[in-house]
């Protein structure tokens, strides 16, 4: 370091060494920094235990130098429900993507929002089966090309896109629910201190809690990252709004 | 004036994908096109140290947390209102 100058940012120490194997650009490794540096904020290392999905962050384990489990496909939900009723003082968060928790794993999501169990979803929501090749999944946007649906994605047969933040948030037992993305220096910011309450409201043990990221793909929508962001301004926000859909403090004051 | 600052990237950690630049307010990063790392990627360079303010944008943005950021200390200037002497 210069003499002079202050340290303002550097790498949290909760993050491994490993190179994060994500696309160049991806907001999974944005997310998983944020959220290291939470854990490290908050000094909750040793108490923090996260439940991986399958999908492109099937390998969060090596990043993430925390407690980590894996689980079947979709059953993130009902591992970190399981960890979290035998562990109640640890901070429990499932890390799934859309074909995970919207797909395939929608019964289990449902239902530990249902019965409010006291852990966090992060849910990376890119509108698209990442890993996999780009295939078509229950949160592509109308007319979204990807490689199962080559003419756009027809609603008509399809269905409409799946807005699981909206859904959850009518869950009496659930605490907070937010949509966020990181598409902005501003909007970073902000998804980096919706995690952090989330955390905290399941330290208070208020109930579910629930982070919707509205993420990129800049792989499989075929665009550079810098397009990515135009695309996700353009097309996604205007159906995946950003906005906090429940909050159980609020509403307990308007009460 | 603006506060002095400056970055230092891994660059082996750096993967170019331009966010970092692209969300630079001073525009002083800029992606090397002439060289690349041992994975044969592009990567990010502080192009313009001068004009770096040390505002943390780009850390904030960077995928891959590659980004190291200082900034200059705050002199600690004498509050007037409370000098005995001044007034």
């Amino acid at each position: 370091m210069k003499e002079g100058y202050e340290l303002i940012y550097k790498r949290p120490g909760t993050l491994t060494d490993r190179r994060m194997s994500y696309c160049p650009g991806c907001f999974h490794s944005t997310i998983h920094k944020f959220m290291m540096e939470i854990v490290e904020e908050m000094d909750i290392q040793d108490k923090t235990v996260g439940v991986c999905p399958v999908g492109c962050s099937v390998f969060a384990y090596h990043y993430l130098d925390i407690d980590m489990q894996e689980a079947a496909h979709g059953r993130a939900a009902a591992v970190a429900t399981g960890i979290k009723r035998v562990l109640p003082d640890r901070i429990v968060f499932s890390y799934q993507g859309d074909g995970d928790l919207a797909a395939i794993g929608t019964a289990e999501t449902l239902h530990a929002c249902n019965r409010g169990e006291n852990f966090t979803f992060i849910f990376i929501n890119n509108g698209i089966y990442g890993m996999t090749g780009g295939q078509m999944a229950p949160t592509t946007l109308d007319g979204q090309i990807t490689s199962t649906c080559p003419y756009g994605r027809d609603v008509d047969t399809a269905g409409m896109p799946l807005k699981m933040a909206e859904i959850i948030s009518t869950f009496e037992k659930v605490a907070y629910v937010e949509r966020v993305s990181c598409n902005t220096p501003a909007n970073a910011r902000k998804a980096k201190r919706a995690i952090k309450k989330a955390f905290e409201y399941q330290m208070e043990g208020l109930g579910t809690t629930f982070i919707e990221v509205a993420s990129n793909c800049p792989s499989n929508w075929k665009l550079t990252p810098e397009e990515s962001l135009k695309w996700l301004e353009e097309k996604v926000f205007p159906y995946y709004p950003l906005d906090v859909f429940r909050d159980v403090k609020k509403l307990k004051k308007e009460e | 004036m603006a506060q002095k600052g400056y970055v230092e990237i891994a660059i082996e950690v750096c993967k170019g994908c331009n966010l970092c630049v692209i969300h630079c307010p001073t525009e002083c990063l800029a992606l090397n096109t002439s060289d690349t790392n041992s994975y044969g990627l592009h990567y990010s360079t502080l192009a313009k140290p001068e004009d770096c303010i040390g505002c943390a944008n780009c850390a904030v943005m960077c995928p891959d947390a590659a980004i190291t950021v200082y900034r200059e200390k705050k002199e600690k200037r004498p509050n007037p209102r409370k000098g005995g002497n001044s007034g």
